[in-house]
């Protein structure tokens, strides 16, 4: 909508609410860095969610010791581990659980600590205090101690797994949005739209939540990475995913006993990790910069 | 020839980058005398920081250049000099003084010890520390601050205190040049008077030159002897203080300055801008670069550059003087 | 204008208060303040830094709670309504910020800055509708329709604050604050927008509170001049009248320091004030300009100067050439307090 005809003696305006978007990807496909994370992670995304039509879940749990630490060969991509599964088809399937824990941990920190963040920095005052004390609180327990308590009171599996991240994660995301709050609070075009009788809710979600979207952005895609990484290493502890059910930290967790011998148990997941936090980080840096109008040329 | 302090000759200095090129500074003449005080007057993005910055070498490295002119001070050139040549004269015989005091000082050493650097990393007849602390003392007093107050911090003065410790550090090597960028815009006006009052003062007892840069025809009007217009990058008018304030002809920008300020003494509702903005500095309009905002433009103006008209001290670059009574016309 | 004297006024302020909780005390920003606006005038708010003006425009309206006093908007005060009223309010009364770079969202194109209001409040039958007008008030302000989509941060200042204007004007305000719209801007584009804002008075009949710390500007746009100091009202007369004669020892000091751009000037003595500007922390009683004050006696230390009516000035006829100033020099005025 927002197409606006005025009468033919004063020039057409148009109102290009919805073309935002797209200007938004034609700068994004300027930086070339950001499209080739964006090509890589949407590959794995795609690969891990066909997974069960290119290799069956039953190839990833089959044994065969025969085939035990097999190297890379023509039937088996990235070989054997140390029960004689194929690697590759292990991989495929743990990108699943990796990816998923990574973005939906990641998605729910975002939401729930921009909400909470803004309100606190807006907001300030006896909220501001209560909550930020109760988020220290929070942020003192180590992180992976808290992952594993969760786990154990909780028990394991996916939903449990992201839970216990996000919980880790939400205070220090909520201290970086409410410090980006605290800034823009402060502009006088906020000042601005309450002397026009705007409520602080719309003031919140249309004036202070857009001036953060680039912070915000920025370090979600860094948790994604981060998280990838975390799940990886609560699976490396043995917590989180029960085996046989295969996840990237898992994987070289399992592999670590052989690094002498087969490196390329450790290697491939590996690489994985790395590839898959890699490209969302630098789609995050494209994507801060595709959305700040003041970089538009 | 030789009592000119500082010369200037048709100074053109950019700034490239790979985007674009902006022409900041084109083909600017002026001079100073020892001890004279010269405005230099325009609005924002007219080119006078940068022409201050080029005096002193201060212009950004990657992309500040000079492309044409010569800078001669005291006699001497200054664009061969090298860059510790240069930085034995800036602070020691031109000195600056920046716009904003609350940026220029540096706010965790004290106030004092900020004065004394100067002279410490300046110290030609070697003074002893008890020296310099005394200079120190005396300069404070100068500017009319207790020297009892050299150990506070900057975050402990007001602004218009703050920009007299600035003028302090600049006066602290009894410079012969003095370049005041903007020196009181960010003060009120009460507080502007005082510190202008005492620039006059120290420019009378010290006799120091000085550049008073500034976009406020009354501050101008109150201490300078000679005045230059600067409009995207060029001088559009040069003359003694006399000339720019008293004389009938202006150059049309002049007049729309003047006709823009509300003036205390008229009963005048409306004031008569000047229509329009200042051009792109990368894209500057061929022949005269105000023609199109020029309430007087002929079509020579769009053509053809204007070159300078001169009457006794008075010049002007502008078409409107060719062939006048009086004007004669400027060999470049 | 003829008209009987309480109705006329838009606006009112009595014994209007804020003070700020600092840690070293009670700040007094704007102390006791009781002026009035009558419709479609401007009122110049003229002080230094530091005096109080810009927090009692803000006070004015609202975006600042007051500590005492009342506003009265068409004889109704408005410290008192509820949310809802108040919202309702903030259609009539509107604010243009000094700074054009801080004051407007680059997040939003121009189009949607200026409609934004309009959204909210919902006084367009749509968002078409709302956008439509937008386009109108860019006319009004002078910006090309081609900017309706444009970022703020593609544009130059003084266009940035034709933004503010649109969209101060956008829900048809009668009192707009003007809160020192032109400072930040380049000489000839400060002529521009004065103009314009003069304007856009005359076309629509607002009222004005001009806030500045220049007296020239303010000397141009304004009706009545009201010079403040230290959260307090020195100073109150027509914009003719007090330039011809002012009394305050203040007003004075500050009238003389504007360097003037006439070179016969340049000998005149200029009355510098000694020192710097008290403290507004925990003020003393006695007026609080008496540690400046060149004629400083010993009742200035120790009472507080009401704001007394001058008698020179009434054989003008009308009634609103009125002359105010707090000091004790004149002290036997007719003992009218305001």
């Amino acid at each position: 909508m927002s197409q606006v005809s005025v009468d033919a003696a004063v020039p057409v305006i148009v109102f290009k609410k919805e073309s935002r978007w797209k200007e938004v990807w034609r700068r994004l496909k300027k930086d070339r860095l950001a499209m080739f994370g964006l090509a890589v992670i949407s590959t794995m995304i795609i690969l891990a969610l066909l997974a069960d039509f290119i290799v069956s879940y039953e190839a990833a749990l089959k044994m065969n010791l025969r085939l035990k630490l097999a190297p890379p060969s023509a039937a088996h991509w990235f070989g054997c581990d140390g029960y004689g599964r194929d690697l590759f088809a292990r991989c495929l399937h743990g990108a699943r659980v990796s990816l998923t824990v990574g973005f939906a941990t990641s998605i729910a920190t975002l939401i729930a600590g921009s909400l909470l963040g803004a309100m606190v920095g807006y907001i300030g005052g006896k909220l501001d205090d209560i909550v930020m004390r109760a988020l220290d609180i929070f942020s003192a327990i180590p992180s992976t101690l808290f992952a594993m308590a969760v786990v154990a009171a909780m028990g394991s599996g996916i939903v449990n797994i992201c839970i216990a991240i996000s919980l880790t994660n939400i205070p220090g995301f909520v201290r970086i949005v409410r410090s980006s709050v605290l800034n823009i609070a402060e502009q006088e075009y906020i000042e601005a739209s309450r002397a026009g009788g705007t409520s602080t809710l719309r003031i919140l979600l249309k004036h202070v939540l857009p001036n953060s979207v680039g912070t915000l952005i920025v370090q979600t895609t860094a948790n994604v990475a981060s998280m990838i990484l975390t799940a990886a290493t609560l699976s490396f502890l043995g917590l989180g995913i029960n085996p046989p059910q295969p996840e990237w930290g898992a994987l070289v967790s399992e592999g670590k006993e052989f690094l002498r011998t087969a490196p390329h148990l450790i290697l491939f997941p590996g690489v994985m990790i790395c590839v898959a936090s890699f490209s969302m980080s630098v789609l995050g840096d494209g994507l801060r910069d595709a959305l700040d109008p003041r970089l538009r040329t | 020839m030789t009592d000119k302090l500082l010369s200037i000759k048709n100074l053109s200095v950019q700034y490239k980058t790979d985007l674009e090129t902006v022409c900041a500074v084109n083909n600017i003449t002026f001079s100073l005398k020892k001890g004279e005080t010269f405005g230099l007057v325009g609005e924002t993005g007219a080119g006078k920081t940068t022409t201050a910055l080029t005096i002193m070498r201060l212009l950004p490295a990657e992309t500040g250049r000079i492309t044409e002119g010569s800078i001669e001070f005291t006699g001497k050139s200054m664009l061969d000099l090298t860059e510790p040549e240069m930085r034995s004269i800036r602070g020691e015989q031109i000195a600056m003084i920046f716009q904003d005091p609350m940026t220029s000082l540096n706010p965790v050493m004290s106030v004092g010890d900020q004065i004394a650097e100067a002279m410490e990393l300046h110290n030609k007849d070697n003074k002893t520390k008890e020296q310099i602390q005394a200079r120190v003392d005396e300069v404070l007093l100068l500017v009319g601050i207790p020297s009892s107050r050299k150990f506070e911090f900057p975050h402990q003065f007001s602004g218009g205190m703050k920009q007299r410790v600035v003028i302090a550090m600049a006066l602290a090597c009894e410079p012969v040049l003095l370049i005041a960028d903007e020196p009181t815009t960010a003060l009120d006006v009460t507080i502007q008077a005082q510190v202008i009052s005492m620039i006059r003062n120290l420019r009378d007892t010290l006799g120091t030159a000085m550049i008073m840069i500034t976009h406020d025809l009354g501050i101008v009007a109150q201490t300078c002897d000679n005045v230059a217009v600067m409009y995207a990058g060029e001088l559009v008018e040069v003359g003694t203080a006399t000339d720019i304030y008293t004389s009938k002809d202006h150059h049309p920008y002049t007049t729309g300055l003047f006709g823009s300020i509300p003036n205390l003494r008229s009963k005048a509702r409306r004031l008569t801008p000047i229509t329009g903005l200042m051009p792109d500095p990368t894209k500057l309009p061929p022949g005269c670069t105000f023609a199109p905002r020029c309430p007087k433009k002929m079509d020579v103006c769009e053509a053809e550059h204007p070159c300078a008209w001169r009457n006794g001290t008075h010049l002007i670059s502008c078409h409107l003087f060719a062939g006048q009574e009086n004007w004669r016309k400027e060999e470049a | 204008m003829e008209c009987p004297a309480n109705t006329c006024s838009l606006l009112e302020t009595r014994h209007l208060k804020k003070y700020f909780k600092v840690k070293d005390g009670l700040l007094h920003a704007v102390d006791d303040v009781n002026i009035t606006i009558p419709h479609k005038r401007t009122l110049g708010v003229v002080g230094e830094s530091g005096c109080g003006k810009s927090t009692l425009g803000r006070t004015i309206i609202r975006l600042l709670d007051a500590t005492g006093g009342q506003v009265l908007f068409n004889g109704e005060d408005i410290l008192k309504y509820g949310r809802r009223k108040m919202k309702a309010m903030r259609r009539k009364m509107q604010i243009i910020f000094q700074d054009p770079y801080s004051s407007i969202n680059p997040r939003m194109s121009v189009a949607e800055i200026i409609a934004e209001f309009m959204i909210v409040h919902n006084t367009c039958s749509s968002r078409t509708a709302a956008f439509q007008r937008a386009a109108e008030l860019m006319d009004t302000v002078g910006l090309a329709r081609r900017y309706a989509n444009v970022y703020p941060h593609e544009l130059d200042g003084g266009r940035r604050q034709r933004i503010g204007i649109a969209r101060a004007l956008s829900l048809d305000p009668q009192f707009i604050v003007c809160d020192e719209p032109v400072s930040a801007l380049d000489v000839s584009i400060q002529a521009q927008i004065l103009n314009l804002l003069m304007d856009i008075q005359e076309d629509r009949g607002l009222t004005y509170m001009f806030i500045t710390h220049d007296l020239s500007v303010v000397k141009h746009i304004s009706d009545e001049i009201v010079v403040m100091y230290l959260g307090q009202c020195v100073e109150q007369a027509t914009s003719d009248e007090l330039f011809e004669n002012p009394m305050h020892p203040y007003t004075k000091a500050l009238l003389s320091a504007i360097p003037e751009p006439d070179i016969s000037m340049r000998t005149k003595e200029i009355k510098i004030i000694k020192g710097e500007i008290t403290s507004p922390i925990n003020p003393q009683p006695g007026c609080r300009f008496a540690a400046r004050c060149e004629y400083a006696m010993e009742i200035c230390r120790q009472k507080t100067p009401p704001l007394l009516l001058q008698p020179h000035v009434v054989q003008k006829e009308a009634s609103e050439e009125k002359h105010f100033v707090a000091c004790h020099l004149y002290g036997n005025g007719q003992n009218q307090v305001l």
